[in-house]
């Protein structure tokens, strides 16, 4: 509604004319613009022979690597266990089977017009877990057991990041509307809760988790020292969903809460119909951010021995029978974490179009 | 302008009972000691200055304020701070706001039917069809598929109109419904609101709009410092006023 239908003149027409506007304008502006040229110039070269023209990507072992450029060939070598961990290889479909419904669930939610979108979206979030709860760690149904201390690579760090996402946001609602509640108790309980989550690190967290914990508890089996930590993970991110969520219930007029009072809708229809819908709309860039920290933060669960990505690069970078290998392992993991987490990002502006309804309250 | 039947025989007295009711907020003093009877189908307007606590006193009805001492009897039920009787009382009293108050998120259609059916437990297609035909009574059924934010303002007060309709309440409130509007659009929203008096309605309608008063009410309340001044129907309310508080608010309001 407020958007104009003027377009913006077309000034890519006028390469000159915008190049004196926007780079030359003044000598400070031309300082900079030959400063970063120059540096374009010497930096791209190099990195476009590191990453491509000098690199090896084909060969079957070390000494295939001359070492004048990347070594990519450490990538493709050790890609299994940078992706499945020690899960063995004649199970591993069964991850495959999880990374197809994963891809399945998600990839349509960027196609405007994929027919039922909608429900594969709705697996994805409700269907995945369970499914994943029973093949992954097999045990049942005739399949074979795994246990956790055998996950790793990008397998585990997808996994503790989207049960943790998948998590936070229902407990994160809960206490943000239970910090809001009437009721004394309730409110004390929540705001507790918050701020001494909040207030810890997450490796404090972790810590906690797989150290302390078990200091009072038997040692039980070791998929345990994984749920202790997805629990972990799960209480402290949900404190800062909380928190982000309160921010969404404050802006919500108080016009909306009577009219919703006024039609009888009671306390959880008028949250969950008309309050919650706007105020967790008016929140998604936050959320999403929240999302995304806490996908990079799953590689903390390194310090107390599990192997996401990071671990399992890191410890293959020492391997002696590899040289010099470290900057392509770092590049490799940084680049499967800037595609899940652009992936979020330009999903969550996708959802943003769908869901602008126009605000004027 | 038709006029509504002023009378309609058979109808249930009492249908808002307030008796001896007092508000305070922290120390300040609101309402005072309000006494009011409401027949069913009876048409109620209040008026009064600013802070005179108009508003404060139709919230309390449906119990979006809660009051303190006295009794407040809606129906047959007394609003008390039992949640179900809350909310039993609330689906038979509709209320209109200043600022409409419209679900932003929800098409207009949406927000007529989202009570209905949560509340109500309407069949979806009963309650939409049902909507419709409200939206048609307030002339905007080609807008039912629009959301909030696209439409006039005189336009969304319909609509608040309209959702309130659709749960058929017994009673209608309503908190300076035009005050927000441009003027060219109070009239529309004000044919709407005779055209509901006219239907025998129980509205209580606070209010600046005098000529909408003396067209469609049995009662003109007027009210100042929280307390009942005087009531009178409109005639003699506005031809023969008793009191010198209202003889001096008439005054003002009517010099423009
Ligand atoms: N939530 C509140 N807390 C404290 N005081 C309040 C609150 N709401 C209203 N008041 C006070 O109560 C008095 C009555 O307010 P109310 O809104 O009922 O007046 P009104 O007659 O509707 O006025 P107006 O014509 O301006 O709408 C005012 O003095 C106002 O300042
Ligand atoms: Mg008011």
């Amino acid at each position: 509604m407020t958007e104009s239908t003027m377009k913006a003149p077309k000034k890519a027409l006028r390469p000159v004319k915008w190049m004196r506007e926007n780079l030359f304008s003044g000598w400070f502006n031309t300082v900079l613009t030959l400063g970063v040229a120059y540096l374009l110039v010497t930096s791209v070269g190099p990195l476009l022979n590191w990453f491509f023209l000098d690199a090896n990507f084909v060969g079957s072992d070390p000494s295939a690597c001359t070492g004048a450029g990347a070594c990519w060939l450490f990538i493709s070598q050790r890609l299994n266990f940078f992706i499945y961990g020690f899960y063995p290889d004649e199970l591993q479909w069964r991850v495959d089977v999880m990374f197809l419904l994963l891809a399945v669930s998600f990839v349509p939610q960027f196609i405007e017009r994929f027919p039922g979108r909608k429900w594969l979206g709705l697996f994805g979030i409700f269907g995945l877990p369970i499914v994943g709860y029973f093949l992954i760690p097999g045990g049942s149904f005739g399949l074979e057991e795994v246990q956790s201390s055998k996950w790793g690579g990008l397998m585990l760090t997808l996994i503790l990041a989207y049960i943790g996402i998948i998590a936070s946001l229902p407990i994160g609602i809960l206490l943000a509307l239970g910090r809001r509640s009437e009721m004394p108790i309730i409110r004390g309980i929540c705001v507790v809760f918050i701020e001494v989550w909040r207030a810890v690190p997450l490796i404090t967290v972790l810590f906690m988790a797989s150290v302390m914990l078990p200091l009072f508890l038997p040692e039980g089996v070791n998929f345990e020292k994984l749920a202790r930590a997805l629990i972990g993970i799960t209480l402290w991110q949900s404190a800062y969903m909380a928190e982000v969520i309160r921010g969404g219930l404050q802006a919500i007029p108080r016009g909306q809460y009577e009219a919703a009072d006024a039609l009888g809708l009671g306390y959880w229809r008028k949250m969950g119909l008309v309050i919650l819908p706007q105020a967790l709309k008016m929140v998604i860039p936050g959320i999403v951010n929240t999302f995304i920290s806490l996908f990079k933060d799953t590689t903390l669960v390194l310090i107390i021995g599990l192997f996401d990505i990071l671990g399992t690069v890191q410890s293959t970078v020492t391997d002696p029978a590899w040289q010099n290998v470290a900057i392509e392992g770092y590049v490799f993991v940084a680049f499967c974490f800037w595609v899940f987490c652009f992936g979020i990002s330009r999903y969550s502006q996708n959802l943003e179009r769908k869901l602008d309804t126009g605000h004027k309250t | 302008m038709q006029t509504p039947p002023k009378d309609q025989p058979g109808k249930k007295p009492g249908i808002i009972r307030v008796e001896g009711m007092h508000k305070w907020y922290g120390d300040f003093h609101v309402l005072k000691d309000l006494n009011l009877t409401v027949d069913q189908g009876e048409r109620i307007v209040i008026c009064g200055p600013s802070g005179s606590g108009k508003s404060t006193f139709i919230r309390c009805i449906n119990r979006l304020e809660e009051h303190q001492q006295g009794k407040i009897i809606v129906d047959g039920i007394e609003l008390t701070d039992d949640v179900r009787h809350i909310d039993t009382v609330r689906r038979e009293v509709g209320m209109v706001f200043q600022h409409f108050n419209l679900f932003p998120h929800l098409t207009v259609l949406e927000n007529c039917c989202l009570s209905p059916i949560w509340v109500r437990k309407t069949p979806r297609k009963e309650a939409e069809a049902s909507a419709m035909e409200y939206l048609e009574r307030v002339k905007i059924p080609d807008q039912a598929n629009k959301f909030p934010g696209q439409l006039s303002g005189g336009q969304q007060q319909r609509v608040a109109i309209a959702r309130a309709l659709c749960m058929k309440p017994k009673i209608m409130l309503f908190d300076e419904p035009t005050s927000a509007l441009d003027p060219e659009m109070i009239k529309e929203v004000l044919d709407v609101m005779i055209e509901l008096a006219g239907s025998g309605m129980t509205m209580l309608c606070v209010t600046h709009e005098m000529g909408f008063a003396k067209t469609v009410a049995d009662r003109v309340i007027f009210m100042d410092g929280g307390e009942i001044v005087e009531q009178a129907p409109p005639h003699e309310f506005f031809t023969n006023p008793q009191e010198a508080r209202t003889q001096k608010f008439l005054q003002q309001i009517l010099a423009h």
